[in-house]
């Protein structure tokens, strides 16, 4: 089911089942990826400061 | 019914323009990971991680193990941007037609997306991890590759692979900038070495290939020059390669691995450049170009282990060249 825009281009009304299941694995991906940026972040942090990290004014 | 749309690229004369279709939200996870050319990504690890190792630093690991990811997603950054601006080539050549966006599972907006994005986060993230140097230069190499050799030099000149070869050899420059913060002798020799390597390697693809790059009209040197005068090109530049191949013995940081690496390797790239220029004809053309091509990869690959084996692994056993210069 799709209806076609003034330019021309097609939007689909719904998904199909191999859409839908390519978003939900390119969804996963996306996930994963932020998850590793966390982590990346969070190691990148604890690496570079060491005990550092907890030398701070509160 | 699904609209198609037009690359704007300026296209070959005498082959139709592709069409893609223009509805985005298709393609696969693993129809993304091809954009990023998987291939080149553990090439560009390989000799940034080699990059890092001659500089015989002190590495933080994390860092080192961030940086080197960094540099393989710019890497494969600037390979979904290149891409994007080749998906009409890519279209008429049977090697490249069915990478993702001329097979149209990739619409050229979503990969024009994922590129930028990829390119400003690795090149935002190592310069956190590392140093702004190292940044800059893989920035530098992302713009080189997707600008000047995707966008002017590879339609323009056949010089395009040797000038856009400078691309593909800053990997070390950039690995030794991440873990040092400087760029010392050591990773502008293996600059060099990638640079002087890669043309007779192209070459010797394009010679078998020549009728695909006509095809797409990009101005390859054997589609340019013609093959005799690319084949005594090969042969200049593998003699070419032989003493920058062994430039790192001379300077004291490949030992005699390398140098017997280096040596035999070198002589290998002369003696198989050789055999291209002597077969000219038929089968026995297409077997030497195949040859070259093979052997070239094997060259580079060995000549890095070397390194990576003396400086990583301990194996590091000095050659005098005292007797040699005397």
């Amino acid at each position: 089911m799709s209806r076609e825009t003034d330019g021309g281009d097609v939007v689909p009304k719904s998904l199909d089942a191999v859409q839908a299941e390519r978003r939900r694995k390119r969804s996963m991906a996306i996930a994963f990826v932020l998850g590793a940026l966390v982590l990346i972040f969070y190691v990148l942090t604890i690496a570079k400061l060491g005990p550092q990290i907890l030398n701070r004014p509160i | 019914m699904v609209a198609m749309t037009s690359l704007s690229n300026s296209f070959p004369a005498g082959a139709e323009p592709k069409t893609f279709p223009s509805v985005a939200g298709q393609g696969e996870v693993s129809d993304f990971f091809a954009l990023l050319k998987p291939r080149v990504m553990v090439l560009v690890i390989f000799t940034a991680l080699v990059g890092m190792v001659v500089s015989q630093v002190h590495v933080q690991p994390v860092v080192a193990t961030i940086s080197l990811l960094m540099i393989a997603v710019g890497a494969g950054a600037s390979g979904c941007l290149n891409m994007w601006w080749d998906a009409d080539i890519d279209a008429v050549m049977s090697r490249t037609a069915k990478r993702p966006i001329p097979d149209g599972r990739i619409q050229p907006g979503e990969a024009l997306a994922f590129g930028l994005v990829l390119s400003a986060g690795s090149v935002m993230i190592l310069g956190l991890a590392a140093n702004w140097l190292a940044a800059a230069l893989l920035a530098f190499t992302i713009v080189f590759y997707a600008v000047i050799y995707s966008m002017w030099l590879k339609r323009a000149t056949p010089q395009n692979i040797v000038i856009g070869g400078a691309a593909g050899a800053l990997p070390p420059i950039i690995g030794q900038a991440a873990v040092s913060g400087t760029v010392g002798i050591e990773s502008i020799v293996l600059f060099l070495i990638i640079f002087i390597w890669t043309p007779p390697h192209f070459w010797a693809l394009a010679l078998i290939k020549a009728g695909e790059y006509a095809k797409a009209g990009i101005p390859m040197m054997p589609n340019v020059a013609g093959p005799a005068s690319t084949r005594r090109q090969i042969v200049g530049y593998s003699l070419l390669l032989f003493p920058v191949g062994l430039a790192p013995v001379a300077l004291g940081f490949g030992g005699l691995l390398y140098g017997i690496t280096g040596l035999v390797g070198g002589l290998g790239m002369i003696a198989f450049s050789v055999h291209v220029m002597r077969n000219r004809e038929g089968e026995a053309e297409k077997r030497a170009a195949l040859g070259m091509f093979g052997f070239s990869i094997l060259y580079l690959f060995l000549l890095f282990s070397a390194l990576l084996a003396e400086q990583g692994l301990g194996l590091y056993r000095g050659v005098s060249l005292g007797g040699v210069l005397a």
